[in-house]
């Protein structure tokens, strides 16, 4: 009899017969191995929850009663027959790939990762596996990202001339991991101001920084208004709305992987565009997928028709799974 | 190279006029003087002598990056800009090679007509001295197509505010074919005249389409009424040793229509009328699809002049004896035009087109009610104490267009869009019922919010059946209300008809692809639309 794939792709997710548990599920199931806290990997409705210690604080907030558990990095848990383990992404804090090991073959699910240390979120480690289940957002050669430290220094430099021309600087940011580690990176550079918060992304960092996270001071506007000296970082959804509107006069950007694209630069409009992704760009994955040493590779969410093609023309035996994970979306409307 | 490339990216993070004026102004008065003419040039979409095509182009990027060609091509669509895609898939320059515009735009002359080596090696080493926004700029020079987001009016003001000339000179400087690399600054921004300036046309008035009916527009009487033809807008230049045919792209196009050229024996010296060209065979007046035979002919074979004759119908009168009437009321300038066309020769090819009398609006809404008969698009109206303005100023000149015809249908295909629609399906071909079939029959990319096109990308993503390079199948599934301006029979097309300035009206969300409209309903217009037109 032939043996049971390690992981199995269902209407579900991605299911371990072998320990009977799924991975990051998009139904609701009774056992459920968490990547990490963005809302396409976590849902609620599972019967119990598994992830890292770093990442429970945040998806406790955003689900609400859970039953979880959590482990550290690099701590084995033997579920039924499989022995599962998790290691850092270094996509947000918290983040895990998910090693999952039954009788002998390995298989890692990557989550969403990113090479770059970002100073915040634990870094990026390359796990030896037999088959790597690859996130690829930006899996096509256009995208390759700058060093943390040289955005943060456009970003600085755009807020000093707002500041001086009177105007307040409003950076769209994803609620959970972009922004703060934008906020450590600008802290990084020495401020040259306050940052101030909409509400959505002060409860987040208020969280990381409890769990010990190095993260600046910041005041949710909601409490003081801020002035031209201020960065206020807002969720994308918020650039442009009434909200931003009643701040005053604000100049505003996006900070987004996407951004390396003009084309989606000037969909948004007016305003500038920051090339920060959480995600790998190019020469990640590649390397990322090289650093597995994994003979099969399965890609999801992302240009995956392409990639698996260059993956074949690499010489892997390259599968595509079609999953309800988004990675980083373009628009603002599609919170992650 | 890097002012231009600090004016693009000033250009491209703003939408606002008054920052987009104060950006090129400011380039116009600091950048290097050729570079300026070269700006100018580019952003009036001239641009230099193509030095390698862009087949060469994405397979020189290729072999540079290390990538297979099809995964250049894949990621192409995703990024929607070839100039774009070829910059960001290079490796990170090796050098910083500080060169002007021009000098990079004389780099790229002098490579055209190289043999293939030459030129690859030219432009590789040109790709590795390049910062990322330059080498795109850089790669646009080659494929042309500039998108700066800046108009003609608007490059003008900058040009007038930089130089202190008054920009109806400047604009009138800058028609025409000059060449950059022939031209200076002081010549281009001069108001002086020179020799030649003799084809040289005038900037053309445009009007603004009527929305809802006239009745803010005042009295009839104020307002002169005509036809709105469905044609090809030119200017007619008969000037002592000049005679000069111009599209209102600026094209020179005198030789595509050769038949016209007696007009420069019987039009008197210093003339340059507004005219449209229309197809005009033995029983008057075509339909447009006739004279599509005739665009983009460079040169006409003595058939096809046989086969789809045209002829001018004359909208205005800008020069008269040599002096310039464009500051001079309508009613003057179209009694000058009148004067000149009764005095030309029997049977030449150019009328007055008619204007219509009416005693009210209504009157006059009836008459456009009746515009199709006529093969026209609807009515134009000009008041008649208004100039010959400079481009499209709102107020003077309307055009009102019969409601367009429309049709429902479903969409069968999407592909990605350009530029900023770049990552969101916007351009999708339709299907009509044919019995049990569904037909293609057109291709439309207009005409939804952006919103909408976000909606409809996350449905095609979610529904895909087929993929087909940059275009995807989707279950026929979303209706939509299709306009068009006019519809023709057609060999090319596996409907048999081909429609004119397909666009999207609305989303019919609230329809069925059942409910969707035949290819009979279309076939019976046809048949409507081509019963002989009145006289």
């Amino acid at each position: 009899m032939a043996r049971e794939p390690v992981l199995s792709f269902t209407e579900r997710g991605l299911y371990c017969p072998a320990g009977d548990f799924y991975i990051d599920p998009w139904r609701p199931v009774d056992r459920a191995l968490i990547t990490h806290g963005h809302s396409d990997h976590a849902r609620s409705g599972h019967r119990a929850y598994l992830a890292t210690h770093a990442a429970l604080p945040v998806m406790r907030h955003r689900l609400g009663q859970i039953s979880a558990e959590g482990l550290t990095f690099g701590e084995t848990r033997q579920i039924g027959g499989a022995l599962v383990s998790f290691h850092p992404a270094g996509h947000v804090p918290g983040s895990a790939q998910i090693r999952v090991e039954v009788g002998g073959e390995v298989w890692v699910v990557s989550g969403d990762y990113k090479l770059e240390e970002d100073g915040l979120s634990e870094p990026f480690t390359p796990v030896r596996c037999d088959t790597f289940i690859t996130e690829c957002t930006f899996g096509l050669p256009a995208f390759h990202w700058q060093p943390q430290a040289v955005v943060a220094r456009q970003i600085a430099d755009w807020w000093a001339a707002n500041r001086a021309a009177g105007r307040i600087s409003v950076l769209g940011a994803y609620g959970l991991g972009k922004a703060q580690r934008l906020m450590a990176a600008l802290a990084a550079q020495g401020l040259p101001g306050p940052i101030a918060t909409h509400g959505a992304i002060e409860v987040t960092t208020e969280i990381l920084r409890n769990q010990g996270y190095a993260l600046p001071p910041t005041q949710p506007v909601s409490l003081q208004k801020p002035d031209a000296s201020c960065l206020v970082i807002a969720p994308p959804s918020a650039l442009g709305s009434a909200w931003a509107r009643k701040l005053g006069p604000v100049s505003e950007a996006f900070a987004s992987g996407w951004m390396a694209l003009r084309g989606v630069r000037r969909r948004r409009g007016p305003g500038t565009g920051f090339i920060v992704s959480d995600h790998a760009d190019w020469p990640g994955l590649n390397r990322a997928i090289a650093e597995t040493g994994a003979s099969r590779i399965f890609a999801t969410h992302g240009y995956t028709t392409a990639f698996q093609k260059w993956l074949a023309h690499q010489g892997y035996d390259a599968g595509i799974v079609s999953t309800e994970w988004q990675g980083e979306t373009q628009d603002p409307e599609t919170p992650t | 190279m890097k002012a231009f490339a600090a004016l693009f990216e000033a250009l491209d993070a703003t939408t606002k006029t008054s920052a987009k004026t104060a950006a090129l102004s400011a380039y116009f008065t600091a950048a290097p003087a050729q570079d300026r003419v070269w700006t100018i040039a580019l952003l009036s979409g001239k641009r230099p002598k193509r030095a390698a095509t862009s087949t060469e182009l994405r397979n020189w990027a290729a072999e540079e990056a290390g990538l297979p060609l099809w995964l250049v091509e894949e990621t192409y669509p995703i990024v929607g800009d070839l100039a774009e895609t070829i910059a960001l898939i290079l490796p990170p320059p090796r050098l910083q090679t500080d060169r002007s515009l021009t000098e990079w735009i004389t780099l790229l002359a002098d490579l055209t007509g190289k043999d293939k080596d030459t030129r690859r090696a030219g432009i590789l080493a040109a790709w590795d001295g390049l910062r990322p926004t330059e080498r795109f700029l850089f790669n646009k020079l080659i494929t042309g197509g500039f998108r700066m987001g800046v108009s003609r009016g608007l490059m003008t003001r900058a040009l007038a505010a930089a130089s202190g000339i008054e920009d109806s000179v400047i604009a009138h400087r800058l028609m025409g074919n000059w060449t950059p690399a022939e031209t200076s600054y002081e010549q281009l921004i001069s108001p002086e005249d020179d020799a030649a300036s003799s084809s040289r046309p005038y900037p053309f008035a445009l009007a603004s389409a009527l929305e809802g009916g006239p009745d803010a527009l005042g009295p009839v009487e104020d307002w002169a009424a005509e036809w709105k033809w469905d044609g090809i807008r030119a200017q007619v230049i008969a000037r002592p040793g000049a005679f000069a045919l111009w599209s209102r792209g600026e094209e020179l196009i005198t030789d595509s229509f050769p038949e016209l050229g007696i007009l420069s024996r019987s039009l008197p010296k210093g003339t340059v009328i507004d005219a449209e060209i229309v197809a005009w065979g033995d029983a008057g007046l075509q339909p447009f699809a006739s004279l599509q035979k005739r665009i983009g002919r460079k040169t006409v074979s003595k058939k096809l002049l046989a086969e789809a004759p045209v002829r001018l119908i004359a909208y205005d009168l800008l020069e008269d004896g040599g002096r310039d009437l464009r500051q001079s009321p309508y009613a003057t300038r179209r009694a000058g035009l009148d004067r000149i066309v009764s005095s030309l020769p029997p049977g030449a090819p150019l009328i007055a087109s008619p204007l219509l009398e009416a005693r009210d609006w209504a009157a006059l809404a009836k008459k456009r009610a009746e515009a199709r008969d006529h093969l026209a698009e609807g009515l134009m109206l000009k008041r008649r104490t208004a100039p010959y303005h400079l481009g499209r100023k709102r107020g003077d000149w309307w055009k009102w267009k019969l409601d367009p015809y429309s049709v429902d249908a479903v969409m069968i295909y999407a592909q990605s869009g350009h530029g900023r629609r770049a990552t969101l399906f916007t351009d999708f071909t339709f299907a009509l019922r044919d019995g049990n079939d569904l037909v293609p029959f057109a291709k439309a990319y207009s005409g939804l919010t952006d919103a909408e096109f976000r909606e409809i990308t996350a449905w095609v993503k979610a529904n895909t059946l087929e993929k087909f390079g940059p275009v995807r199948r989707v279950p026929p599934e979303l209706v939509f209300e299709l306009a068009f301006e006019g519809i023709q029979e057609s060999a090319r097309h596996k409907s048999g008809i081909a429609l004119r300035f397909p666009r999207m009206l609305r989303w019919r969300r609230d329809k069925p692809a059942s409910e969707i409209d035949s290819l009979d309903s279309l076939r019976a217009l046809l048949k409507a639309a081509h019963s002989p037109p009145r006289p």
